[in-house]
């Protein structure tokens, strides 16, 4: 990653992360296909929710024949996270208009907002509306497209797993909290590892004891607070 | 088979709902001057949030069992480690992930 903020160097930068999600958006599609979905829906679904994860979770309710609302809620759930992504990204955008604002908020996924907290530490903590924002539609067509395509020749490419593809997000996300805690000179390494590890330990206990939609929510928001208060105690 | 109505009816719904998330903050708080201690906590989101999602994905779920790990994903998270320490690249970092599960799974 440069210091440069504009289009070009916003492609140069998200073109290798698409790997990560192609192979997710053509295991959605495969499994909508599977579930009964067409190809115009599973589109749809991809266009409209715009969730990863989350839209796994949609097609599984709907196949299994849960009430509207509870899959609405549940999705709900899933996303809340994105609150507190687009919270953090507000001050990087006051200075542009509320129409831009809500352009990067429309597109703004788990992954552009992984790749932009990992640009800031490139840039002296500035983040442009040409690059979040080319960053934001790189990632969105590749995930329209790659559902599309899943959709469309499920029965061709046959099981995703054996082509290793469910594993690319995972090591996707790995290595960009690798490289964030690289870069970041915002914190110290040793915090930083601090608080990674109470995450873990906080995923791990959450995956017992809370429902699977509530996990990353409440984890994120009772990391954050744990962070706060391991900084405020030792740093 | 599915209605198209439920189905279109859940997709809108599900997808009002993510937008709003997504939108109304950053938006919001363009008027809105946070205090230091929501912004102190704010800062840790990127972190523990990309700690999260790596994590809760090597393992099986459920509430009020111990949860399962996924020894193919764990096993393919060795050689992963290894390539993010030795190259820093992530398109690197991916594809050796996804090739080392990949023939993980052949001798399964």
């Amino acid at each position: 990653m440069n210091g440069e903020l504009s289009v070009k160097s916003a492609i140069k930068e998200t073109l290798p992360t698409v790997f990560g999600y192609i192979g997710i958006g053509i295991a959605f599609g495969i499994i909508g296909h599977a579930a009964g979905i067409s190809t115009l829906l599973v589109g749809l679904i991809s266009i409209i929710i715009y969730a990863g994860s989350a839209q796994f979770i949609t097609v599984s309710m709907l196949t299994a024949g849960a009430p509207v609302l509870s899959i609405i809620i549940a999705t709900f759930l899933v996303n809340s996270r994105m609150i507190l992504m687009s919270a953090s990204l507000a001050p990087y955008f006051e200075k542009y208009s509320v129409l831009k604002n809500v352009q990067i908020g429309t597109l703004l996924t788990d992954e552009s907002f992984a790749l932009g907290m990992n640009k800031i530490n490139h840039t002296n903590h500035q983040l442009s509306f040409e690059w979040f924002n080319t960053a934001n539609i790189i990632v969105y067509l590749t995930w329209i497209v790659s559902s599309i395509i899943g959709a469309e020749l499920g029965n061709l490419i046959g099981d995703p797993q054996t082509w290793g593809l469910d594993f690319a997000i995972i090591a996707m996300f790995w290595g960009l909290l690798y490289l964030q805690v690289l870069a970041d000179r915002q914190f110290s390494f040793k915090l930083q590892v601090l608080v990674i590890i109470t995450a873990i330990v906080l995923t791990y206990v959450g995956m017992i004891f809370l429902p699977k939609t509530l996990v990353i929510i409440v984890v994120t928001i009772v990391g954050c607070e744990s962070g706060v208060l391991i900084k405020h105690a030792f740093f | 088979m599915l209605s198209s109505k439920i189905i279109l009816t859940t997709i809108v719904g599900c997808g009002l709902v993510t937008w709003l998330s997504r939108v109304l903050p950053i938006v919001l708080l363009k008027k809105i001057k946070l205090s230091e201690g929501v912004s102190e906590f704010l800062s840790f989101v990127p972190i523990v949030i990309m700690t999260t999602l790596w994590f809760s994905n090597l393992f099986t779920a459920h509430q009020g069992q111990l949860p399962q790990l996924n020894m193919d994903y764990a096993l393919a998270t060795i050689p992963t480690i290894i390539s993010a320490i030795a190259t820093k690249s992530l398109l690197v970092i991916v594809v050796v992930g996804m090739a080392s599960l990949a023939i993980i799974r052949m001798f399964n």
